[in-house]
C-alpha cells in the first residue's frame, strides 16, 4: 500500500526542483491529497498541470491509489 | 452492449450536452464525495446540466478515460471539452470562474464545503482486527 512519503517522493522524482505536500487523508493508504508547486506548471491549464501529477501515477490512480485530490500552482502565484 | 458501443454512446453525450457532468452515483444521490462536490458546484450556480451514472458497469469508465485521458471521476465536460474533476471545479467554482464559463451568477455564500472530500467509510475487514 501507497504512503503519503512515497507519492511526494515520485512526484518529486519527477518534476525535479517542485515543492510537494502530500497528505494521506484517511490513514488508510488510499485516499491522498497533494498539493504541488512547479515552475513546470507555467504555461499550462490546469487540465494539464494536473495531468503531469496523475502521469506519475499511471493506472495506479484509481486502483491502488483511490483518490487522488491535486492542487497545482506555480511559485509566482498568490493564494 | 460493445465496448465501441459505450464509447460511442459517450462521445455523443459529450457532444450533445452543453454541460455534461460524469459522475458515480446521481445529482440526487452521489455516490462519491468527489461527485457530490461537482454537482453541488453546478447546484449552487443552478445551471442546467445532464449527469451519467458511471457505476453501472465497469467499461463506461474505461471508455470515458480512454476518451478524455482523465483517470478518475467525476469529469466535467462544458461545450465538449473537459473541463476537469473535482478539485478543477471546485476551484473554479470558488473563484467565480465557473460561473463565468457557464454564464451563471455567482451565489452569494459558498453553497458547497470547501473542506477535504469525505471519503466514505472503509468496511470492515477482519484483517483490520488482526494486527
Amino acid at each position: 500500500m501507497p504512503t503519503a512519503d512515497d507519492l511526494k517522493e515520485r512526484i518529486e522524482r519527477a518534476l525535479p526542483g517542485a515543492q510537494v505536500a502530500v497528505q494521506d487523508l484517511t490513514g488508510g493508504g488510499d485516499h491522498f491529497r497533494a498539493e504541488v508547486v512547479s515552475n513546470r506548471f507555467t504555461g499550462l491549464s490546469r487540465i494539464q498541470q494536473h495531468k503531469l501529477i496523475y502521469d506519475v501515477f499511471g493506472d495506479e490512480v484509481g486502483g491502488p491509489i483511490h483518490a487522488l485530490s491535486i492542487k497545482t500552482s506555480t511559485p509566482g502565484d498568490g493564494r | 452492449m460493445t465496448n465501441d458501443e459505450i464509447r460511442a454512446f459517450l462521445e455523443n453525450a459529450i457532444k450533445e450536452n452543453q454541460v455534461m457532468l460524469f459522475m458515480k452515483g446521481t445529482p440526487h444521490e452521489p455516490a462519491c464525495g468527489f461527485s457530490a462536490r461537482a454537482s453541488g458546484c453546478l447546484n449552487a450556480l443552478g445551471v442546467q446540466y445532464s449527469a451519467l451514472d458511471i457505476l453501472p458497469d465497469p467499461r463506461i469508465r474505461e471508455e470515458l478515460s480512454g476518451i478524455s485521458g482523465w483517470p478518475t471521476i467525476p469529469q466535467l465536460f462544458v461545450d465538449g471539452e473537459l473541463v476537469g474533476g473535482s478539485d478543477i471545479v471546485l476551484e473554479m467554482f470558488e473563484s467565480g470562474e465557473l460561473a463565468e464559463l457557464l454564464g451563471a451568477e455567482q451565489p452569494g455564500a459558498p453553497a458547497v464545503e470547501q473542506d477535504q472530500p469525505q471519503p466514505q467509510k472503509r468496511p470492515i475487514g477482519l484483517e483490520n482486527r488482526l494486527g
